[in-house]
């Protein structure tokens, strides 16, 4: 699975959206992105990546896109 | 029955030039100007009657409830997420005068006419033909399960209220160098306590609709220096998840927790966290139906006492009555908490014409929680007293297997069930079978009573409690 795949499975997964809509995705658009969610969210990529995430990390981490950019600048994850 | 009118709440002119409330975009409002906008309120408003308020956190929402309280209009305080439908049924039985709401509102009922406008909330005049009458020491009406659009209100007295935030505003040691902020909806009694307390001693609410997992939160919670927060066991969870002991957070001086039993791990780690910090973690106790607090534990005593609520709050008292409603002498000895204190609350409402009922209580309380004390008089929560169930003629207490199953696979979960079958919820389906024969293994009990079953999400109130009837529609037998 390449590192895409991946990330767009751990959204799927925790939040349980179509993996067509993953894309463009922000905190709190849909119910299942709350705070539970997020925390779901973050321990399926940390998981998924075997990382883990610092906290402003977690707390930055606010939609599909910003996601990849921290995994990207913060944790050497290439997409 | 004395009416408590003349007793005002707050004292605003003590602490005019203190800032009272700050927003995350930086608007304030100095105890002077808060007074003032909310006689600008209450005139719109007229005379005494029954206000919708559909909370939020923010200004115009806390205006609103500090301007109806202090000006003895009676305020229903109800989440601004309520469902429409919900709320719709909740107008038809209690027919408010007016509703106060988030501007937005203004095309949910285009045909009520606007009264008042400030900070984003709109007062809008219903026309119901009714208008129930309000015994004079009615303050407010507060749910007692949040997001269910139940129509049963717990009645508080403007008695109650001064009580219970004067108490707490003792055994916090609250001042007005104080800045909470703010956690917890102001719907929610809990949080709606620290608004009461906190503008009791002329501190600074920091007000936001931000959640912790927001950048933007902790953004607020830095640059205004915030004091203290609050949070029920789901708070904390999300926080040690989150690595907040981590967090470097020089202005908080104060955690306190409620709503629930948190974890004996997640307590001790909190308390040793604070201890060694230079912080205080403040586990409490307490219910709608008593205010808000009855119990705290002191924080001095939170890292030797984990696992208690602790002490009658000041003014109050606690004690256990067994199945036959005999007072327990006996530590360690299991019986249903009893309250005694002024912060006890009128009664229940369920319909309009309830709105009438004077005390029903007479400062008293049964909790419906079960507890037990130690040898020093601290209490601890054991169950509730309707969350049990009969397996094979032994009592199951329900809390204590989601505790049981929490501390060994540190997984949310949550039970239910009828006589016989037992219902373990969990949200990952691989660990289903664990689960279920983990808690045979311990209850010693056949694993045919149990049933395991993986759900997307344990579904919970916007306070973060577990919504145990939501879960009735797994029950398969």
């Amino acid at each position: 699975m390449t590192n895409i795949e991946k990330y767009k499975n751990a959204f799927v997964e925790a939040l349980e959206v179509n993996i067509d809509f993953v894309e463009g995705l922000k905190y709190q658009a849909i119910p299942e992105w709350d705070s539970v969610g997020h925390m779901t969210l973050v321990a399926t990529i940390e998981e998924a990546f075997d990382i883990m995430m610092d906290t402003d990390d977690i707390i930055d981490f606010s939609s599909y896109e910003k996601g990849k950019e921290i995994l990207e600048a913060n944790y050497g994850v290439q997409f | 029955m004395e009416c408590n009118f003349k007793t005002p709440i707050w004292d605003f002119k003590k602490y005019e030039s203190n800032i009272a409330v700050r927003d995350e975009s930086g608007c304030v409002l100095t105890y002077r100007q808060l007074d003032e906008e909310c006689r600008k309120l209450a005139d719109a408003v007229g005379s005494r009657c029954l206000v919708v308020s559909l909370c939020e956190n923010s200004i115009g929402s806390l205006m609103g409830y500090v301007g109806f309280l202090s000006h003895h209009i009676v305020p229903v305080m109800l989440s601004s997420q309520l469902e429409q439908e919900l709320l719709a049924k909740l107008l038809n039985i209690y027919c408010p005068t007016y509703l106060w709401a988030p501007t937005r509102y203004k095309d949910v009922y285009k045909s009520a006419r606007c009264a008042y406008q400030a900070y984003d909330y709109i007062l809008l005049k219903l026309d119901y033909a009714k208008e129930y009458m309000l015994h004079n020491d009615l303050g407010l009406l507060l749910t007692t399960s949040g997001s269910t659009g139940s129509p049963k209100f717990v009645r508080q007295s403007y008695g109650n209220i001064l009580d219970n935030a004067r108490s707490i505003a003792e055994y916090l040691d609250l001042n007005e160098e104080e800045r909470p902020i703010t956690t917890l909806p102001m719907n929610y009694t809990y949080g709606l306590s620290i608004i009461n307390s906190h503008l009791l001693v002329g501190a600074t609410i920091l007000i936001t609709n931000k959640a912790l997992v927001q950048k933007e939160f902790w953004k607020f919670f830095r640059e205004a220096g915030a004091t203290s927060f609050g949070g029920v066991p789901y708070t904390y969870e999300m926080l040690d998840k989150m690595r907040f002991l981590g967090m470097d957070l020089p202005s908080l001086l104060t955690m306190t927790q409620a709503g629930g039993k948190l974890t004996p791990e997640l307590h001790e780690k909190f308390a040793r966290y604070a201890q060694e910090n230079g912080k205080r973690f403040v586990v409490m106790y307490g219910q709608c139906e008593a205010t808000a607090r009855m119990g705290y534990l002191p924080p001095e005593k939170a890292v030797e006492k984990k696992g208690s609520m602790g002490i009658a709050i000041p003014g109050g008292t606690f004690h256990l009555v067994d199945g036959e409603g005999k007072g327990i002498t006996e530590p360690f000895t299991t019986g249903e908490l009893v309250y005694e204190g002024k912060n006890v609350t009128l009664g229940y409402a369920e319909c309009g014409e309830d709105l009438m009922k004077g005390d029903e209580r007479h400062g008293i309380l049964q909790t419906g929680d079960m507890a037990q004390f130690d040898t020093d008089g601290y209490y601890y929560i054991i169950g509730r007293k309707k969350r049990f169930l009969k397996i094979y003629g032994n009592r199951v207490n329900l809390d204590e297997v989601e505790r049981l199953i929490k501390a060994k696979f540190e997984m949310e979960v949550a039970s239910g069930g009828v006589d016989d079958h037992l219902y373990l919820f969990v949200t990952v389906e691989s660990m289903k079978d664990a689960v279920k024969r983990y808690t045979a293994e311990k209850t010693g009990l056949n694993p045919a009573a149990f049933h395991a079953v993986a759900i997307k999400e344990i579904p919970k109130n916007d306070a973060g409690k577990i919504q145990y009837r939501e879960l009735e529609k797994y029950y398969d037998r």
